[in-house]
């Protein structure tokens, strides 16, 4: 699949922005949550901030954006629409659990209540955001087991990350967060390492064979495609990504995504608290960074059933 | 609304391509591009047309396969457009109800004004049967000429896809899938007609008349292997013998 | 009205809304098409709204070949035109050089020629396929081309060799649907396994010209079986006439004829010798019988068994050369046998024979064989395609119910009436048409000496049956002067610096080649018809701009190239269905207008008016070349009453666009087969007008009329070939069927044979201004066997470098399977010239797209004697672009864009490229369920 750049800040962002809600919320439902104006003005613009950029971001990718309302219509039947929906519902809770933190000095009560709906609404949109590509059949590395909770943990990761990387800015560097954090990390990276050697070994049931039908009559190989100019199909679902290219990139993202981001949180334990902020920001930029490389992967290493008409032997 | 209709009329319009005849011509897909090029899904926009790069919105496209080597190779020339699926993701994922299946025909259509242009029902389909039309932003697609087959200005006969009524080896064929007295049913029983992609559960609609067995033995026009000679080797054994063969 | 994206004419309905074409579509109604349409004619509205249609008269200014032109008036653009050729034909009208191309009307063309008096005419069939219509003609008065079919409806066995999409493109595909629907068997003889050879029943991967080897294979092996129809060729053939055989004799090998001039038969009953006419005669086909005159004669039969049994006919030997297996020729050669004699079709249709015999029943022998190009466009192409004819014969399956069937006006005798004109003197018009057919060597158009006449040597030593012409060598011949030089060169509708010529880059600099000593161009004017800026426009000195098919009225004449079926005469018109929006004028008006302008004979009034002041259509309508038969066959006579013949109809045309704009007359049912011997179908074509007689046609196993130019080579009769030319014309005027190798041969150090094939969805160079075929058809590659590509290293998307004797190119490879091992290929005429038809700079056709011809020279190496002759057939001068032989070599690094490349050409004032093209917008109707 064509890595559109819209899409992919899109997933990356909202996952992230949601992380953080979600992280936030909890926090204040499990009690405990610091009100601090600082830590809450910077740590809701930075989630709800990321999570309006992505929305914006895939409002655009869109032909008609001023049609985008239209969106919320199908919720019964598409997880396009529901993330829709449940993006847009979360910004209820979500600003309501702003209001109380950030204005009137509160998480708790009602408003932990709030943050605790946010969150909710938060995991929801990134379980609609995950089967929009889980259900998508003809598309065998998206149509798995194995990517919502991969959304889910990378979101988890690097929200979690974020809220580090914010409370130390405000002094608020907690141990166990970071812990936690951690673990999100070596949990994400698990994940992503299991998605990608499930891609790497299972074959997708359809091939040129199955596309066309004529599969029992021997190996099925385009001569010539309809065409000897470009199409929307192969411009959006022809992409391909040589193996050697690939294997960089996920070393890349591995490194920036995972690897690194672990080893900041270490360090953040470990190093004087005056260092700990900086450790804590760098690690969840570069994990941001890689989970962009990471989302850019997941489309580019997609292959759609539309290819086995292009040349394509397997989807 | 892209909720699937939740009963069906029974009727279920579709086409069947046989590539035991197709010649692999491309009339088809450019009469489609002919007849929709002014129809309801008008204008199927072409962006660079006289440019290096022209890009185009089609709603039949025809391959080219090789299947098989050697003596058991073959070339298969394969049409392909949307299959008007019963169990169609691209209608269900669609968030505005742009696409639709229609109840009382089982075409399935864009309605282009609530479309915003996602893209994802183009991902949906597994058969690459949606194209984008990128100057309009909007998502096309084969509407079945709805606007042909239902078109009371045009006489009876004109009321087919426009991709059936121009292919000249009439390797095309319309008709009511969803009744298995139709022609096309009976077309398909006979010559176990198969759908693409049995395993994505998509259920299409349209169906494909596998290429026949080739026949290269004599016995298939049930001829014996080689002649026998009528005489001993030389011209004029035969010569002698030719005259024998005349009536009269 | 009729399409013409291609020369197959289909009948089609235009729709218009707004004043705009919202649809074209087939018409149901039409003989040809039945309501089918092919890619080209449904994109038909791309055609007309191209931004490469020319708009203005042009004429040349700067440099020819750069494509710099100041648009002129019509009127400054004729009277140059008149200027030039009034001088021409005052002085000596066969320096006009006027070649039409892919033209529909020559039956105006070719009289207007006349009209002038310049021999120097010829439409483009010489590079086509007149090979195909000279050996149909020759051998059975009627041809594949367009001038026959199979029996569709019946057939149970089809050869097809060597066609990819034909002129027939709709009914080729109407008539295969139907046979594979039947469960007939369909067997495709061709190099590349696509198109009409993927649905095949069975593919025959060839090697390229060795068809005529495996047709006399065939042809052994029925033979040595006795599997012929003897009756058939003893009734209908001249099988049973007796040759001489006095080996010295100026008669030798010509048939012996009686005091009446009949050829002689052997009566097996009578045991004497009887006329070939004589109804009651029992005609021997075997035995050397003893003449009146004491010599020995033997049936042309006998002539024909010895050749065709030879050994070197064995399937074992042609094995060899074909690359098809002696089980597969001997299981071929079972089924046509077996289809045509076991399973004969009976139709109950009684009818009479020429000779007044009553038959009860039609016998069809149900296989039917057809061939185009890929048996054309060699070398041996005459004598491959007349070795199919006879083995039509040998098995009785010409015109009969299942086999080859004969589209009205044909059959013609044999050769048909009509021999080339000779030269007259200055502003004297021709005696007849300029292109014919010669009985023998005292119609060649040669001087004393022997020497050509015509600027393309047609109808010389050089190509004696060239019934086409020879298009593909006027611009060589004209720019050396040989056989001598000409003034001006008037084309139409041919792209002659581009795809239609053998050596491109060659033809190029011909066209701008100056003489040292004057300086003046060696062709010192060229005047040129397109409708599209084409590759040719850029070396015309004045353009004349064409209307598209849309715009103007035509005529689909039965005098030209009919498009009847079997069962039917059919003629047709165009007519304009949209109003052009330029300047520009239908060529044929202008034609009509400079005829008149020149005061050609027959195309002005006894007091020197213009005769046809309402141009083409009025000339459609009330010329008449015989009294009572004009161009259109359909709806003569005061009233419309009467077809065929009649007087002229003033409302003729309103009648034709009454009916579609086609006419059809049927043949009667007991007229409908045998017509070469149907009384029934000979009266009711001569009352039409297609024949002043009821003779009927004498199919000719044995060709005397080759023979003839034979005996004149060994040194017989009043016109011989000079001695340089007498081998070569000995050889290859073989009375009896022949296969030889075509003169490209591997031992030049070529092995693989290089060839073209038509796309489906493009015509020639002018598909590539239509915005919806470029796409389908937007660049070219180089199709490699993969065994082939593997040895020499060459992988899917490499850059190779492909070289022949004459020229080299470098393109990109694909590598794939059904393709016979020592051929390569590719679509043909996809490659074009960078600045042409209006494309963008950096258009794939001019950057990945190729042309072959830049490797196909348009002479031969000089052999012996040192003397060039052309790349062509050595009979009737068809081109042999399949004779091509190459070597190929992966490039040492990948290209920028296929070589050679050639400098971008300028263009005149075109409209401005669209960059998005929304056509038929503002034809959407309402929404569906809105
Ligand atoms: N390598 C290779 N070369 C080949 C062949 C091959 O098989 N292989 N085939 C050969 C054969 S058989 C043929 S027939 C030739 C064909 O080659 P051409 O005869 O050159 O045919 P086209 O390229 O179709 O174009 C002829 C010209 O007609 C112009 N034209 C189109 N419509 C109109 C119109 O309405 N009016 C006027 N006045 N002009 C118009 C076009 O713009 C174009 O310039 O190519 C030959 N060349
Ligand atoms: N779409 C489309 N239709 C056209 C045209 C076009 O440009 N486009 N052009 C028109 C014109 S001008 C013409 S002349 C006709 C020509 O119509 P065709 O004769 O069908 O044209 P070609 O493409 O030259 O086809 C030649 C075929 O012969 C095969 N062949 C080559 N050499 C040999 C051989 O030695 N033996 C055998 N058995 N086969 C061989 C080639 O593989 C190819 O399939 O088509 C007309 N129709
Ligand atoms: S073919 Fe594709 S577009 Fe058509 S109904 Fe099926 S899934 Fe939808
Ligand atoms: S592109 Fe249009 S039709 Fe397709 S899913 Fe999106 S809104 Fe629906
Ligand atoms: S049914 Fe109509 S829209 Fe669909 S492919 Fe055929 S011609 Fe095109
Ligand atoms: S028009 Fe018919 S024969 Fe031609 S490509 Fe389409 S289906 Fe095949
Ligand atoms: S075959 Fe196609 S292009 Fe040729 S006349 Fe017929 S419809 Fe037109
Ligand atoms: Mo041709």
């Amino acid at each position: 699949m064509h890595p559109a750049f819209s899409v992919i800040v899109f997933t990356t962002m909202s996952g992230a922005g949601y992380g953080l809600l979600a992280w936030l919320g909890t926090w204040a439902m499990m009690g405990g949550l610091p009100v601090n104006r600082g830590l809450a003005a910077v740590s809701l613009a930075l989630s709800l901030g990321a999570i309006t950029i992505g929305l914006l971001s895939s409002t655009v990718h869109l032909g008609h954006p001023e049609r985008a309302w239209r969106a919320f219509s199908q919720w019964r039947s598409s997880w396009l629409s529901r993330e829709g929906v449940a993006s847009v519902a979360t910004y209820a809770p979500a600003l309501l659990f702003a209001l109380g933190w950030l204005v009137i000095g509160s998480t708790s009560g009602i408003w932990a209540l709030f943050g605790a709906i946010a969150a909710v609404s938060a995991i929801a949109t990134v379980v609609c955001t995950a089967f929009i590509y889980v259900s998508l059949k003809p598309i065998q590395r998206w149509n798995n087991g194995w990517v919502l909770p991969n959304y889910l943990a990378l979101a988890a990761m690097t929200g979690a990350l974020w809220l580090i990387a914010t409370t130390s800015l405000f002094g608020l560097f907690d141990r166990g967060l970071a812990l936690g954090a951690l673990l999100a990390i070596v949990f994400a990276a698990l994940l992503k390492l299991g998605y990608w050697r499930f891609i790497d070994r299972t074959a997708s049931p359809s091939d040129a064979g199955t596309a066309t039908g004529l599969g029992g009559l021997g190996r099925v190989r385009l001569f010539e495609a309809p065409h000897t100019s470009e199409n929307y199909l192969m411009k959006e679902m022809g992409f391909r990504i040589a193996r050697k290219h690939a294997a960089k990139l996920r070393m890349i993202a591995l490194v920036t995504a995972f690897v690194l981001p672990l080893l900041l949180t270490l360090a953040a334990l470990l190093v004087p608290p005056s260092l700990g902020p900086l450790c804590a920001i760098a690690a969840a930029v570069l994990a941001t960074l890689g989970v962009l490389v990471e989302r850019w992967l997941f489309f580019a290493e997609a292959k759609h059933t539309v290819t086995l008409y292009y040349g394509a032997e397997r989807a | 609304m892209t909720s699937l209709p939740t009963h069906s009329s029974g009727k279920q319009l579709g086409l069947v391509i046989d590539l035991d005849i197709c010649v692999g011509c491309h009339a088809c897909a450019v009469n489609c591009k002919e007849w929709n090029s002014g129809g309801v899904a008008a204008p199927l926009t072409d962006l660079e047309p006289y440019g290096a790069d022209p890009l185009g919105v089609w709603f039949n496209r025809v391959h080219t396969f090789e299947v098989g080597v050697g003596a058991a190779g073959r070339t298969v020339h394969f049409p392909r457009s949307c299959l008007h699926c019963a169990e169609p993701a691209c209608v269900t994922v669609c968030p505005t109800g742009a696409s639709y299946k229609r109840e009382e025909d089982g075409i399935v259509l864009v309605d282009e004004d609530l479309c915003i242009g996602c893209k994802l029902c183009s991902w949906a389909c597994p058969y690459g049967a949606r194209e984008y039309d990128y100057d309009a932003g909007v998502m096309k697609k084969c509407t079945l000429c709805i606007d042909k087959i239902y078109n009371e200005t045009l006489d009876e006969a004109s009321r087919v896809p426009a991709c059936v009524a121009t292919c000249p080896a009439t390797a095309r064929h319309f008709g009511d899938l969803g009744d298995p007295d139709s022609s096309v049913s009976r077309l398909v029983r006979e010559r176990a007609g198969y759908d693409l992609m049995p395993e994505l559960g998509y259920a299409p609609t349209n169906k494909y008349l596998p290429p026949r067995a080739r026949r290269t033995a004599a016995a298939d026009v049930r001829a014996r292997a080689e002649l026998a000679p009528v005489a001993p080797a030389g011209a004029g054994g035969f010569l002698a013998w030719i005259d024998r063969l005349l009536s009269g | 009205t009729t399409c013409y994206m291609c020369a197959c004419r289909c009948g089609i309905k235009v729709h218009l809304k707004d004043g705009g074409i919202r649809y074209i579509e087939g018409n149901r109604n039409h003989p040809v098409n039945r309501g089918v349409l092919c890619a080209k004619g449904s994109a038909g509205i791309m055609q007309h709204n191209s931004p490469a249609r020319l708009r203005k008269p042009l004429m040349r200014v700067g440099e020819r070949g750069r494509g710099e032109f100041r648009e002129i008036e019509w009127e400054e653009a004729l009277g140059a035109a008149v200027e030039w050729l009034g001088a021409i034909r005052a002085r000596d009208p066969k320096e006009l050089a006027f070649f039409t191309g892919r033209d529909q009307s020559q039956a105006l063309t070719g009289w207007w020629a006349q009209q002038f008096g310049t021999i120097n005419y010829a439409a483009h069939g010489g590079f086509c396929s007149v090979n195909m219509a000279a050996a149909g003609l020759y051998t059975i008065g009627g041809s594949f081309w367009e001038f026959g079919e199979p029996d569709w409806e019946r057939t149970k066995y089809f050869l097809l060799f060597g066609v990819a999409e034909d002129h027939d493109s709709n009914p080729i595909k109407l008539g295969l649907g139907k046979l594979k629907g039947r469960g007939a068997k369909v067997v495709s003889i061709n190099p590349i396994r696509t198109g009409y050879s993927a649905i095949a029943d069975e593919w025959i991967g060839i090697r390229p010209g060795t068809d005529g080897l495996l047709v006399l294979s065939l042809i052994h092996e029925l033979l040595r079986a006795g599997k012929v129809d003897a009756d058939y060729l003893a009734r209908y053939t001249n099988a049973p006439w007796l040759v001489i055989d006095d080996e010295h004799a100026a008669d030798h090998g010509l048939f012996a004829r009686g005091s009446d001039g009949e050829p002689l038969v052997w009566d097996r009953k009578r045991e004497q010798l009887v006329s070939a006419r004589d109804a009651d005669a029992r005609p021997a086909l075997s035995g050397s019988r003893t003449l009146a005159d004491g010599r020995r004669g033997t049936p042309s039969f006998e002539l024909l068994a010895k050749r065709c049994l030879d050994p070197r006919y064995a399937p074992d030997a042609a094995a060899v050369e074909t690359g098809v297996s002696a089980a597969t020729i001997k299981r071929l050669a079972a089924e046509l046998a077996h289809v045509a004699f076991e399973e004969a079709i009976v139709l109950d249709q009684p009818w009479t024979d020429c000779k007044g015999r009553r038959h009860a029943r039609m016998i069809g022998r149900p296989v039917a064989m057809h061939g185009m190009r890929g048996i054309s466009a060699h070398a041996n192409g005459f004598h491959t395609c007349r070795a199919i004819h006879l083995l039509q014969m040998l098995l009785g399956a010409v015109d009969t119910p299942g086999s080859f069937r004969y589209e009205p006006p044909f059959p013609r005798l044999i050769p048909p009436s009509g021999k080339p004109a000779a030269p007259k003197g200055a502003s004297t018009p021709l005696s007849g048409p300029p292109l014919g057919f010669p009985q023998g060597p005292e119609d060649l158009l040669v001087d004393g000496a022997g020497n050509p006449l015509r600027i393309d040597k047609a109808f010389s030593w050089e190509a004696p049956l060239a019934a086409h012409g020879l298009l593909h060598l006027v611009i060589a011949n004209a720019c050396k002067g040989d056989p001598y030089k000409i003034d001006t060169l008037f084309l139409y509708m041919a792209n002659m610096s581009w795809n239609s010529a053998m050596n491109t880059a060659g033809t190029m600099s011909m066209l701008t080649e100056r003489d040292p000593a004057t300086n003046e161009y060696k062709i010192p004017r060229i005047i040129y018809s397109d409708a599209y800026y084409s590759e040719m426009v850029a070396y015309a000195d004045l353009v004349l701009p064409d209307t598209t098919y849309l715009e103007r009225y035509d005529c689909i004449s039965l005098m030209d190239r009919p498009i009847s079926s079997a069962d039917h005469a059919a003629d047709a018109i165009r007519q304009p269905v949209v109003k052009p929006d330029r300047d520009v004028r239908p060529f044929q008006d202008v034609l009509i207008d400079l005829g008149a302008r020149l005061k050609l004979p027959g195309f002005v009034t006894a007091e020197g008016a213009p005769k046809y002041p309402g141009l083409y259509p009025d000339y459609i309508v009330n010329h008449e070349r015989k009294p009572g038969m004009g161009p259109l066959a359909g709806w003569r006579g005061a009233n419309g009453g009467q077809q065929g013949v009649g007087e002229v109809n003033p409302r003729q045309l309103e009648r034709y666009i009454e009916n579609q704009c086609f006419w059809q007359g049927e043949i009667p049912p007991e007229g409908r087969f045998y017509k070469f011997a149907n009384r029934a179908y000979l009266e009711w074509s001569r009352d039409m007008g297609f024949r002043d007689h009821t003779e009927p046609v004498v199919l000719q196993l044995y060709s005397e009329l080759l023979q003839k130019f034979r005996l004149a080579a060994r040194g017989h009769g009043s016109v011989q070939p000079p001695p340089q030319h007498r081998d070569r014309v000995e050889t290859y005027f073989d009375p009896l069927p022949l296969w030889y190798p075509p003169f490209e041969r591997e031992s030049d150090g070529y092995p693989l044979h290089a060839i073209t094939q038509r796309p489906m969805a493009m015509y020639h160079s002018w598909g590539s201004q239509n915005a919806w075929l470029r796409q389908i058809h937007g660049e070219n590659l180089l199709h490699i066997h993969h065994e082939r590509a593997a040895e020499l290293d060459i992988a899917d998307g490499d850059w190779v470098t492909v070289t022949s004797r004459h020229g080299r190119i470098s393109v990109r490879a694909k590598l794939m399977d059904g393709v016979n091992p020592d051929t390569i290929w590719t679509w043909n005429a996809i490659g074009k010239r960078a600045g042409t038809w209006n494309l963008a700079a950096g258009a794939h056709e001019a950057t990945r797209g190729f042309l072959l011809n830049h490797l196909i020279g348009e002479l031969l190496p000089p052999r012996e004697g040192g003397y060039r002759y052309a790349n062509a057939d050595p009979v009737t001068g068809q081109a042999a672009w399949y004779d091509l032989r190459v070597k190929i070599e992966k490039a040492a690094a990948p290209l920028a864009h296929s070589e050679p490349a050639f400098k971008t050409l300028a263009a005149p004032a075109l409209p401005a490229r669209p960059t998005v093209l929304r056509y038929g917008a503002n034809f959407r109707p309402p929404r569906p369920d809105a």
